[in-house]
């Protein structure tokens, strides 16, 4: 197996509140191995995003940093934008609502590709497409307002991977959303992956989703790393508690009520 | 109040509260009276500390009697324009339909007619005297406070609109009186520093224009005095400018701080 | 374009009943004062009989009801008729449309200024919130905010035109220069420079502030975080995201600033013998003459829409979601 695209050793990730430190992650030990899709999983403020920032190093600057992250194939740290692509949860919040789709689609091929705005609008045009816009030609003269919150996460994902980098990492990108659409992104993020060899970090709540779509899985509990491995060992087999706590939740929740309407009244 | 900048706006506006308690204690007398040769410099009586102006009337007892004026005004107006905003408001958000749609649009006509107009065409009308000067720029103070009132009351009858239904047997003012008022009141406090700054302002340019009460010493019109000696004596128009910002920046200071002390609260409890 | 047509369609009828208000209770209010056109009249000529009285009463229209003369009033405003000042013995209008011009240059420059100025410098503060830069930034536009505009003219006055000398004091032009053409402009640039300065400083601290406030506002937005996640220059960041969002509050400001600017012209063009609308008021005043400052306050007011019109439109073509509730296909 080819060396990991990141290695995360020891990092903890800490904030000062009411003059104690209290941890957003603890003592992270990860690789993210290059090409594959990892989903990261756990409940709410189990310090998910944080790690995603910390993965893209944007992390606030009064947060405190411990232990290393590695990225052995590259010669020079990441950079956010031309290595790191990101997708957050908000589709609507993550645009700018000024600047026309073209426009934001386009900067980041300008800024890291070195292309003229010419050609990054023309290349902005073909990701559109890609992406699955519909008139994508009148899109790039669009605003934000002027589509639904599916293709808003569409036209973010197009912006993010507008500098091909290597590594995408979609922070709940789907949980604002309604399953239908839910589904398509889910599909195009695992298009995406597929054709562009890309490595996809994909943070979720929802174990189904990252089943379908994971080739490893970690899951975090309290800003710990509890649990990772193949996704298939994990799910068939969860060693923590807490993941065996999750399934089950899961499992329950899509279980088919026996009697509709009496778990609703 | 925590921050620096409140700090400093609570120092300033307890100094010149002081100035304006201990003026007549200090400067028992008519301040408006002639004391001493005119144009005595600054720093050479010991009995006048500041000097004289054109007519031989003290700096220092007009310094002191007008910042009484100016506190005098800014307060006043403030509660005039509140309680008149507070009113409006509250009947506008309550009533609705078409009372609603009528007084907001006596607020949009007092809105675009420049309020220094206003207080001039009224002042012009009445006579000038402190109550008038007080009410005339009270006329187009009320409207900020009208409107926020309304808005908050909109949204609380809104939101609790089933609870407050519940209360059986309240009349709407009662409810308007304990549930929307108490909430409303955070935010026209903060307007208020705006108000009473703005009130010191437009007295100190009326009286600026020769518009003032004639009877009280205002630092507008001691600016306005100081300005027929302004080449040879500009202490006399600059001392009583300074008072004017001092004033206005400690009312603004601390309407800052206060309103940061509040959020800061909110956001702790 | 098309959405701004409909916005000003709408906005300019719904201005007429404000505008009504402001007639009639402008109108009620100089009805108000004790004695009447007349008598400031005749008080200016040095009394007169009572013949004379009677006669220009009924000339006026004041011996009627003030429902009829209000009336008549509102009418003849149809007509662009404003009435008689009595103090200039000239049709109000006249003298309005002579003034205007003067004041409108003030205020342009000064709005001008201070926008300029204000939302540059508050970008300047905005950028690194809590810098150094950005603290004394704060702090001086909010000394600057406080100090009164006619005592700033008097400092200005005496720092620039006494000391130094670099202004004149007074005035709009030089008199009887016989310049013309871009001489002539620049002559009143000349005289313009410190009145507009007096005017404008003050709002150009609050354009500061705003923009400084809205900065700070717009960093918190998740727009920003995604920007930087796409590795734009930082320079682009506070431009085009953070600036571009802060500035929509600043240009609605602009509009609800117009009829406070206009109140302070007032008392800026009687500290600079400017001869303007503001001065004409305080002379209205001054003479008691009623008519005149009727017609001067109902002026201002359809001044203020206009400049809100304005702003409308410019809003519209600066924030692309105004107006419109369409989704894209
Ligand atoms: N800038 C910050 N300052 C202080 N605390 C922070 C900051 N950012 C995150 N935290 C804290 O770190 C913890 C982890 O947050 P994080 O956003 O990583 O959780 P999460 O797993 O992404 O949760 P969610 O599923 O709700 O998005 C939380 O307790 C949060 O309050
Ligand atoms: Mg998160």
């Amino acid at each position: 197996m080819s060396a990991p695209l990141a290695e995360i050793r020891g990092l903890s990730v800490s904030y000062e509140r009411d003059d104690a430190q209290s941890f957003a992650l603890q003592g992270v030990d990860l690789d993210i191995a290059r090409g594959r899709r990892l989903a990261v999983i756990g409940e709410s403020g189990s310090g998910k995003s944080t790690l995603a920032l910390a993965l893209a190093g944007l992390l606030a600057p009064q947060a405190r940093i411990e232990g290393s992250i590695g990225w052995p194939g590259l010669a020079h740290p990441p950079v956010a934008g031309r290595d790191i692509g990101m997708v957050f949860q908000h589709p609507g919040g993550s645009l700018n609502p000024v600047l026309t789709i073209g426009e934001q689609v386009a900067e980041g091929a300008v800024r890291h590709l070195g292309l003229g705005w010419r050609a990054a609008k023309s290349h902005a045009l073909a990701l559109l497409e890609w992406v699955r816009i519909p008139d994508p030609q009148a899109a790039l003269r669009a605003y934000p307002h002027q589509f639904s919150g599916g293709q808003r996460q569409r036209i973010a994902i197009a912006a993010a991977i507008a500098a091909r980098p290597g590594l995408l990492i979609a922070d709940e990108p789907t949980s604002a959303l309604d399953m239908v659409v839910q589904a398509e992104i889910v599909a195009l993020l695992d298009d995406l992956v597929r054709e562009a060899g890309m490595t996809l970090v994909f943070i979720t709540h929802d174990i189904a989703l990252a089943s379908a779509l994971a080739d490893d899985i970690a899951v975090f509990q309290r800003a710990r790393l509890v649990e990772k491995g193949a996704a298939h060992a994990v799910l068939a087999q969860p060693a923590h508690a807490y993941t065996k706590h999750l399934l089950a939740a899961q499992i329950d929740f899509s279980t088919p009520r026996l009697i509709d309407g009496v778990a609703d009244a | 109040m925590h921050s620096p900048e409140g700090v400093a706006g609570l120092c300033l506006i307890v100094l010149l509260a002081a100035m304006a308690f201990a003026a007549p204690l200090l400067y028992p007398g008519d301040p408006l009276a002639i004391v001493g040769r005119a144009l005595t410099a600054p720093f050479t009586d010991p009995a006048l500390p500041l000097g004289t102006d054109r007519l031989g009337r003290d700096v220092a007892a007009g310094l002191m009697h007008g910042a009484r004026t100016s506190l005098l005004v800014g307060l006043a107006t403030a509660l005039v324009a509140l309680a008149a905003g507070t009113l409006v408001g509250t009947v506008a958000g309550l009533a609705g339909g078409l009372m609603d749609e009528a007084l907001m649009r006596v607020v949009d006509a007092f809105q675009i007619v420049p309020g220094f107009l206003l207080a001039l065409a009224f002042v012009s009308v009445t006579g000038a005297s402190l109550p008038v000067i007080i009410l005339a720029i009270g006329l187009s103070a009320w409207t900020g406070p009208a409107r926020l009132v309304r808005a908050e009351v909109l949204s609380i009858r809104e939101r609790d609109y089933v609870a407050a239904a519940r209360v059986i047997g309240m009349h709407p003012a009662e409810v308007a009186l304990r549930e929307v008022l108490p909430n409303a009141l955070p935010p026209v406090l903060a307007l208020t520093a705006v108000i009473v700054a703005t009130a010191v302002l437009v007295e100190a340019a009326l009286s600026f224009l020769g518009l003032g009460d004639p009877n009280v010493v205002t630092w507008g019109s001691m600016i306005a005095e100081g300005r027929n000696v302004l080449r040879t004596a500009p202490h006399l128009s600059m001392v009583p400018g300074l008072g004017l910002v001092a004033t206005v920046l400690g009312v603004y200071l601390l309407g800052e701080g206060l309103a940061d002390a509040m959020a800061g609260r909110k956001a702790r409890g | 374009m098309h959405r701004a047509l409909t916005m000003t369609r709408r906005r300019i009828v719904s201005s007429i009943p404000v505008l009504l208000i402001v007639i009639v209770g402008t109108f009620l209010l100089l009805e108000a004062a004790p004695g009447d056109a007349v008598d400031a009249y005749l008080l200016s000529l040095g009394g007169g009989d009572a013949g004379l009285v009677a006669e220009l009463r009924q000339s006026y229209g004041l011996d009627q009801s003030i429902v009829k003369r209000l009336t008549l009033y509102v009418g003849a405003l149809l007509q662009l008729d404003l009435g008689w000042s009595v103090a200039f013995d000239r049709p109000v209008l006249d003298l309005i449309v002579e003034r205007l011009p003067n004041t409108l240059w003030l205020m342009g420059a000064a709005t001008a200024l201070a926008f300029s100025l204000g939302s540059l410098l508050g970008i300047v503060a905005g950028a690194r919130p809590g810098s150094l830069t950005d603290r004394t930034l704060s702090i001086g536009s909010l000394a600057l905010y406080a100090v009164p505009s006619f005592w700033l003219g008097l400092v200005l006055v005496l720092v620039f035109a006494v000391d130094l000398r670099w202004f004149p004091t007074a005035g709009i032009e030089t008199i009887a220069s016989g310049k013309t053409g871009l001489a002539r402009v620049a002559d009143i640039a000349w005289h313009l420079a410190l009145p507009v300065s007096a005017l404008g400083f003050i709002y150009l601290a609050l354009f500061l502030r705003m923009m400084r406030a809205g900065m700070a506002e717009a960093w918190r937005q998740d727009f920003v975080l995604s920007a930087r996640a796409k590795g734009l220059a930082r320079r682009r960041i506070v431009l085009r995201y953070v600036a571009r969002n802060a500035l929509l509050p600043l240009v609605t400001m602009l509009g609800l600033q117009a009829a406070a600017m206009l109140g302070g012209s007032v008392v800026v063009e009687s500290v600079f013998a400017i001869p303007g609308f503001g001065r004409l008021a305080h002379e209205a005043v001054s003479g008691r003459d009623a008519p005149l400052l009727t017609g001067i306050i109902i002026v201002s007011a359809v001044l203020v829409i206009a400049v809100n019109l304005l702003v409308d439109i410019a809003y519209a073509l600066l924030d692309p979601r105004v107006g419109s509730g369409e989704v894209a296909p």
